[in-house]
């Protein structure tokens, strides 16, 4: 075959492309020998980079469970699939723009929102709920943070919280919220993960698979311009000093367009002649070809004179390596382009033939008439590089039992200490963040964010709702990557289910540092052991989701930081249940499912709790115990419990324990309480700010109780009568003496102050005066 | 009697009004595309929120110039009855069907929430399943809600009791905490001179259902379903 520009291909050049020399004499063989074209290392580049083959993660990632009688479509595809009755679907995934985000925090967010959305609506699917898990730098002064780092977390929050709105907002997509937290290992690497889901018939899905030798290839959208060029490529390096010169390789998103492509794909599919369509999101045109190719084992030709471009004199190389937003890459039944090319036309979309569908296999690139890529598709998918990397046990550098110096508050400062945890970044109300996003657009929205656990919406002319959160602790993956990515499974179907929803699926998003060093790479495989074990036992499959290594600036990694998205299905979406006291003279009840541990075990494991992050500035030990069966008998009592309508309120009890918990049911709706806990001779920090797992409080009317009993009981559970929800004053006795005593007015206005008033506040540094 | 929807290219609010009318109203209710000229027999028209043209120029400053407005222009100056909510209360006043401009909120944030206003004028095709005075709970969406308008103007939409709704507190005070968005005397809704033609900020749909935690923005529609039956 005649190849046109054959540029020297140098070693620098390859390692400048993030190829090893082993993997570049890999990439000969496969192509029979010869050496690549400029155009083709380009190609090999992105789709061997980390972020596209996965080649790191994947011998770990089999081990998720990913099937049950409810997953239509597992990993593999854009987005996984649930079955949720009356011949309705939901397509949902979440995905991490951490790298961009961190470079350039508006545009980094706001094309994160836009690339998850288009993995939803390429499979059919119209999206009818975003959510985000955000994690920061510090934003409050502190001893070891510089007045820079502060100003640089100030305006990675700002920008990334402004990027999200602007873009999810002008699509017209609500945004349920999700989960906003800060460690001081986010500095130089904040996470951004989009999580999005979307409806569509189940008879009425879209696939990414290409068929029908000399069908038609469709180029919809935006054009092609420079922007993004190798973004997946950065996405699979550490940070250094000279990151910020890759500001140009942030794509810059434009949410008005991805609303037309929106409608007009779906009106598009509507016409029955689309056989395949996926979106150009990492490694765009290169990534769509070949996949679609893959997929549907066929070949594709395209010639790049056709692509619509966006600037003169684009090279092979850099149009099939951009990354420009809001593209779409469909194959259509021959002779039946014209109905494709009218609806597009209609949303005044450029759609244009680029291609054909072949027999052969390959991924074929013209331009001119000359070849400038020809590359089999396996050999960018299947056979990319899978690494078995060594695994190294790792302790963190805390100690594993209680510090000799801890000492506990007097009787006095509990208060103190809730209002103090209260007004903490992580645990404050976030309204400063949701109120920015449009969470009641298409007017389903049953749960707005900031009102619950987990997101709420209905299915219109149905019945039926969906729930959704998101949930993940890095500090406990840090202290016991295994145990805490069980937590993350466990919590975020906890959350779904005190709304009232049964869980049934799952999506996971992976953020990790350099998996090339092998402590890395064993918090990686323990997550994934974890997470396994967590997804079967609670029976929550994972259908998709991604992994985003390299998260390390100047060799410095973040905690591992698993974030689960777990989806849920209420048969009656009238009964979705809120977290928070509705009423005075309720009854309000622990449930238990496991049981209190002994001394030395509650000391260890308070280490992990925001009470010793936050008050005793301290960290030490290992996250709660879980104990998965008893989890899923828990989740199962409290959504039988709210489909028996027995239930006022239900709240998961997980951030600063259980006077937290108490605290955030009694401030929406101004309730008060009076409730008393048995210490069971534990010191009053453990009982009230300890985050044993698998514990919900709940309110109700008192003459629902025996129910409630009967049920817990069924289940295994133990039931802590508490007390009542009273007017105004928040009171928590520990064996019958007051410990916690406040207005509930007052402790509102910490919670909801207080992150605005950590970002107003002039960053200035602790002792700097 | 039958309801038209315009859908601009970035409307987004489109089918969520459509939906009110036609499920919660019990309305006859079309789409009309921006394109055309055709308002197909509609007695009403809803202006819907969304981001017409993506508004990266100005609020509204690209619709106003789609033939659609042409025709509801021509429909309002013969007295029909005009609904613009959000994005469409914006580009009411940028096709000058409406007096003054809405500019970026003070905060310089989008701001979603619900809030309450006031009804000022329950004498409108709009409001008149309203109490005069009552305080309605409604949600706001926008980035660009803050009324603005010369002396002059203000001082003829008070005179001829155009304000329809003001941002109030929960039990009707007029105050600045009770104002999301900076907006000219707490207006957040008003009425052309013959009162015809209303834009408001505050979506009345996000406010129709129970489901939804509050139904008085229904009132809204409500009043205008009653005045299309009264008209001849």
């Amino acid at each position: 075959m005649t190849m046109s520009a054959a540029a020297a291909i140098t070693p620098d050049l390859i390692r400048e492309h993030g190829l090893t020399p082993d993997e570049y004499e890999k990439i000969k063989q496969l192509l029979g020998g010869r050496e690549p074209t400029i155009t083709e290392l380009g190609i090999f580049s992105v789709m061997w980079s980390e972020h596209c083959s996965y080649k790191s993660s994947r011998v770990h990632l089999k081990r998720l469970p990913t099937r049950s009688r409810r997953v239509v479509q597992g990993p593999g595809e854009n987005a996984g699939i649930i079955d949720i009755g009356e011949g309705w679907a939901c397509a949902f995934k979440i995905e991490s723009h951490n790298h961009p985000s961190f470079i350039e925090p508006f545009q980094g967010a706001a094309t994160g929102v836009g690339g998850i959305l288009r993995d939803i609506f390429t499979m059919g699917a119209r999206p009818v709920a975003i959510m985000d898990s955000l994690r920061f730098g510090p934003i409050t002064p502190a001893t070891d943070i510089s007045e820079k780092e502060l100003h640089k977390n100030h305006s990675v929050l700002e920008g990334v919280v402004s990027g999200i709105a602007s873009y999810g907002n002008c699509f017209g997509v609500p945004n349920l919220g999700g989960e906003t937290k800060f460690e001081p290992c986010y500095s130089g690497n904040p996470l951004v993960n989009a999580f999005a889901l979307g409806l569509v018939r189940r008879d009425q899905i879209f696939y990414a698979r290409a068929a029908g030798e000399g069908n038609p290839v469709i180029y919809v959208g935006s054009k092609t311009g420079r922007d993004g060029i190798h973004g997946a490529t950065m996405a699979s390096e550490e940070f250094s000093e000279a990151s910020e010169a890759k500001r140009p390789n942030v794509q810059v998103g434009d949410p008005f367009l991805e609303k037309l492509l929106l409608e007009a794909c779906l009106e598009a599919m509507q016409t029955g002649a689309i056989v395949g369509i996926q979106d150009m999101g990492a490694a765009g045109l290169t990534c769509s070809t070949c996949e679609m190719g893959g997929r549907g084992h066929v070949g594709i030709e395209i010639e790049l004179d056709r692509v619509p471009q966006r600037e003169t004199g684009m090279t092979p190389y850099e149009i099939m390596l951009s990354e420009s937003q809001e593209r779409m890459l469909l194959v259509a039944q021959k002779g039946r382009e014209d109905e494709i090319f009218r609806v597009f036309q209609k949303w005044g979309l450029d759609g244009v033939e680029v291609g054909r569908v072949t027999t052969d296999g390959k991924m074929r690139v013209k331009q001119h008439g000359q070849v400038v890529a020809e590359i089999p598709n396996e050999a960018l998918t299947d056979d990319a590089p899978l690494y078995k990397r060594p695994l190294e046990r790792w302790e963190p550098p805390v100690p594993r039992e209680m510090p000799e110096n801890i000492e506990l508050a007097a009787p006095g400062d509990l208060t103190k200490n809730l209002k103090h945890l209260l007004a903490s970044p992580n645990i404050c109300g976030k309204r400063w963040v949701w109120q920015q996003y449009d969470h009641m657009v298409q007017t389903n929205t049953v749960e707005s964010p900031g009102a619950g656990d987990a997101g709420v919406i209905r299915i219109k002319g149905s019945q039926r709702g969906l729930a959704m959160a998101l949930d993940g602790n890095g500090r406990w993956c840090y202290l016991d990557p295994r145990l805490g990515a069980m937590h993350a499974v466990a919590e975020a179907a906890r959350n779904v289910a005190c709304t009232g929803a049964t869980p049934v699926g799952a999506t996971n998003c992976l953020n990790f540092g350099n998996p090339e060093k092998p402590h890395i790479m064993w918090q990686f495989s323990q997550v994934v052991d974890g997470m396994t074990k967590a997804c079967e036992e609670l029976e929550v499959p994972i259908t998709g989701g991604n992994v985003s290594f390299y998260n390390e600036t100047l060799g410095e990694g973040i905690y591992p930081t698993p974030v689960v998205g777990v989806v849920g299905i209420l048969d009656e979406v009238h009964k979705a249940t809120l977290p928070h006291f509705r009423g005075t003279g309720r009854a309000i009840v622990l449930l238990r499912a496991g049981e209190v541990g002994d001394a030395t075990d509650v000391e260890s494991e308070f280490g992990s709790s925001e009470y010793a992050k936050e008050v005793l500035g301290t960290v030490w030990g290992y996250p709660p115990e879980l104990e998965l069966e008893r989890e899923a008998a828990l989740q199962k009592a409290v959504v039988e419990m709210i489909q028996a309508v027995l239930l006022d309120s239900a709240h998961d009890c997980s951030d600063g324990g259980l006077a937290v918990t108490l605290a955030e049911a009694a401030l929406p709706a101004s309730v008060g309480m009076r409730v008393d806990v048995a210490s069971q001779g534990l010191p009053p920090e453990f009982v009230l700010f300890g985050e044993d797992a698998s514990r919900v409080v709940i309110s109700c009317d008192h003459s629902n109780l025996s129910g409630i009993q009967q049920i817990g009981v069924k289940y295994g559970l133990s039931l802590d009568m508490l007390g009542e929800t009273a007017p105004e004053q928040l009171e928590i006795k520990l064996d019958g003496r007051v410990a916690v005593s406040a207005g509930v007015s007052e402790l509102r206005k910490v919670y909801e102050n207080a992150l605005e008033a950590a970002l107003q506040a002039e960053p200035t540094t602790v002792g700097a005066g | 009697m039958k309801f038209g929807v315009i859908i601009f290219p970035g409307s987004n609010c489109d089918h969520d009004a459509y939906w009110t009318i036609q499920q919660v109203a019990k309305q006859p209710v079309t789409f009309l595309w921006h394109d055309s000229h055709d308002l197909e027999n509609c007695d009403a028209i809803i202006v819907p929120g969304g981001f017409a043209y993506g508004d990266y120029l100005r609020t509204g400053a690209i619709a106003k110039f789609s033939p659609v407005m042409e025709s509801v222009r021509k429909f309002a100056d013969g007295g029909g009855l005009v609904l613009g909510i959000c994005n469409g209360f914006q580009i009411l006043c940028e096709s000058g069907l409406l007096p003054g401009a809405l500019t970026r909120n003070v905060g310089l944030k989008y701001v979603c929430k619900p809030v309450h206003v006031r009804v000022e004028n329950a004498d409108t095709p709009f409001t008149n399943a309203c109490r005069q005075g009552e305080v309605l709970t409604i949600p706001i969406g926008h980035m660009d809600g803050n009324y603005f308008c010369d002396d002059a103007t203000l001082e003829e939409l008070r005179r001829d009791q155009r304000i329809v709704f003001r941002y109030a507190t929960p039990t009707g005070e007029i105050t600045p905490e009770a104002n999301p968005n900076g907006s000219l005397d707490n207006i957040a809704g008003i009425c052309s001179p013959g009162r015809n033609v209303l834009g408001m900020m505050p979506h009345p749909e996000r406010s129709s259902e129970p489901e939804l935690g509050g139904t008085e923005g229904f009132k809204i529609f409500q009043s205008l379903v009653g005045a299309m039956a009264e008209k001849p």
